[in-house]
């Protein structure tokens, strides 16, 4: 029974096929029905670049993936994976991306070697001289941290177990690009940190990888550049640090002064404390400068965002009602 | 996709398929469900051996066997690729395989060797035993195998696609059990334990629509004496209009099936896995 015969359209020129892009989306927008989810999203990414996809639920940053692994068609808009329109990508486009799912009780029966060994059979013939693929069986499972536990059954793995054999299916092909969706949701800290140490590893070797989050810390430690999307568009891009200035969130200032404690936020920390000392010297004491976290930016800027929306909605109904 | 990709995936689902047929023999349910119905059809077959088919002083039990080999074939390529490929949807084992280069295809040939290995195992659980306990089986010459093994093969071309494509159709495997009850009717109207010429006409009609009938037929003409065909309808093995039948749902089903499944694999995506999880699990709690 010949079935699921993809046809293999020859990979589509996008709007710029520049070698040093990995992503390359343009205005992208998808509607269901009548709601539009997405309106016009715009971002590259480079190779070896990690890049964070934040924001809200429901603000479609699952849409987003979707349509970029391929899996879900786009309403409209112009988007490069690899150099290939993911509505057209052949099996040769498929080889070079990973994608690490949320698995629940697949595969079940099978072994960890086994499974992997199989997964990775499929890559085989999409070797180039660049990369070898797939990932050589008894190093990937190292690499996961799942050595000792090779050949157990699927079934019978933790959740946190579970989770790293995601990511060890997701990167088994050597993939030139990764989604990862949630990848760390139920590690514990020891887990978490072997995870980002796999990450920086696979940023090394030029993977370019497109995460989601809703572990803002994760996302600061991880990412090379952050994207925050809120209602359908892309609010925010940069680095954390950039992120961080442009919002020019207050720094915090604490100190101690005769026993007594004082706070003071300030946007410029540096020059504050300077003075401080100038009018105090000795008397300070328990001195800390707390840096905005990501967090804090990310808050502000959702917060500042929707606030916007609401304003202009306001500004339109007036508009409408006068 | 061009030939040799295709021809290279499809050699690792056929391992694929292998690897997957010895897993079903080291878990209890599986084993479960191997074993238990082959034990109900010989506890049946063992009080109806002494029974005679009307017209004839031949075993009843002796009758039922061949019939019961053909029921396995239609509930394997029916209800064993349904059922799995509705659970499989939904715990992500077909998202996996759309998300690797040429797996969709792997996936499925991968499944159809699993379930004709299944079949040809759950015969076999049933074959073996019987062949001590009824008399006059007759499977000691090449003919009587080689009419079995086309009878098999015919049989799961014929119901392997429409258990695909109702395994496409549900999206909850908790429903596709439904499916099972018309099923249950075509077997009891299709002569597998008792012949049908005792029914209203309309009735053998319907019967001989469907391939239970001519599954089970079939196996009858492999494996029983040439003169039991006297009792069957038309007084002949009728092999040619197995053929016939059988093919014409092969035919619809191999048109049909692809443009299915490939619909239903298009739907495929991490949000809809993820839906379904959260109905499972509203279920379970």
């Amino acid at each position: 029974m010949a079935v699921v015969e993809e046809v293999d359209t020859p990979a589509r020129e996008t709007r710029r096929p520049d070698e040093n892009v990995v992503l390359d989306v343009h205005d992208l927008r998808m509607r269901y029905g009548t709601t539009d989810v997405l309106k016009g999203v715009n971002f590259v990414a480079r190779p070896g670049e990690v890049v964070a996809l934040l924001g809200p639920n429901g603000a479609g940053k699952t849409t987003t993936i979707e349509i970029l692994e391929g899996f879900r068609m786009r309403s409209a808009g112009e988007v490069g994976v690899l150099g290939v329109d993911p509505a057209h990508g052949g099996e040769d486009w498929r080889a070079r991306l990973g994608v690490v799912l949320q698995s629940w009780r697949d595969h079940g029966q099978w072994r960890i070697r086994e499974l992997l060994g199989h997964l990775g059979e499929y890559y085989k013939p999409y070797s180039t001289e660049r990369i070898t693929r797939p990932w050589p069986l008894d190093e990937l499972i190292e690499v996961v941290g799942l050595t000792e536990h090779a050949d157990k059954k699927v079934a019978k793995l933790s959740g946190g177990q579970r989770r790293r054999l995601d990511v060890a299916i997701g990167i088994v092909g050597r993939p030139e690009l990764l989604f990862l969706d949630e990848p760390t949701a139920g590690f514990d800290p020891e887990a978490r940190r072997e995870f980002h140490d796999l990450v920086h590893r696979l940023a090394d070797e030029r993977t370019t990888i497109l995460l989601t989050t809703h572990d803002l810390d994760e996302a600061e430690k991880l990412a090379d550049r952050i994207l925050i999307l809120a209602g359908g568009t892309i609010i925010a891009d940069g680095s954390a640090d950039e992120l961080t200035r442009a919002m020019s969130t207050d720094a915090e200032v604490r100190w101690t002064r005769d026993g007594q404690r004082f706070v003071h936020a300030t946007q410029d920390p540096t020059g504050f404390v300077r003075e401080l000392f100038r009018e105090h010297d000795e008397a300070i004491g328990d001195l800390e400068v707390r840096r905005p976290s990501l967090e804090d930016v990310y808050m502000a800027m959702v917060r500042q965002f929707e606030a916007g929306q609401h304003d202009a909605a306001v500004r339109q109904f007036s508009e409408v009602t006068r | 996709m061009s030939t040799g990709s295709a021809a290279y995936a499809a050699r690792i689902g056929m391992r694929r398929g292998g690897l997957e047929v010895r897993h079903t023999f080291t878990n209890s349910q599986d084993l479960w469900n191997y074993f238990f119905p082959a034990l109900i059809f010989l506890v049946v077959m063992f009080f109806m051996r002494g029974a005679a088919v009307p017209g004839t002083d031949f075993s009843l039990g002796s009758r039922t066997l061949p019939s019961v080999l053909g029921m396995n074939v239609a509930f394997g390529g029916l209800s064993t690729l349904m059922m799995s490929l509705a659970l499989e949807r939904e715990d992500g084992t077909l998202l996996r395989a759309k998300a690797i280069p040429n797996g969709m295809l792997g996936y499925l040939v991968g499944k159809l060797v699993l379930v004709s290995g299944m079949t040809v195992a759950s015969i076999l659980i049933v074959l073996v035993p019987s062949m001590f306990m009824l008399d006059g089986v007759a499977l000691t010459s090449v003919t009587a195998w080689l009419t079995l093994l086309w009878v098999l093969v015919l049989g799961l071309v014929a119901t392997l696609p429409i258990g695909a494509i109702f395994g496409s159709l549900f999206t909850n495997p908790r429903n596709a059990g439904v499916i099972m009850i018309p099923v249950m009717g075509m077997v009891a109207i299709s002569g597998v334990f008792y012949p049908i010429q005792s029914f209203p006409e309309w009735l053998q009609g319907v019967a001989q629509v469907f391939p239970i009938y001519w599954l089970a037929l079939g196996m009858r003409s492999a494996m029983l004496p040439d003169q039991l065909a006297a009792v069957e309808i038309g007084e002949s093995w009728r092999q040619l209009e197995t053929v016939a039948v059988l093919g014409a749902w092969a035919v619809v089903g191999l048109v049909l099936a692809p443009w299915v499944l490939r619909r239903m694999a298009r739907r495929e995506s991490g949000s809809s896995v993820a839906e379904r999880r959260e109905r499972a699990m509203r279920r379970v709690t």
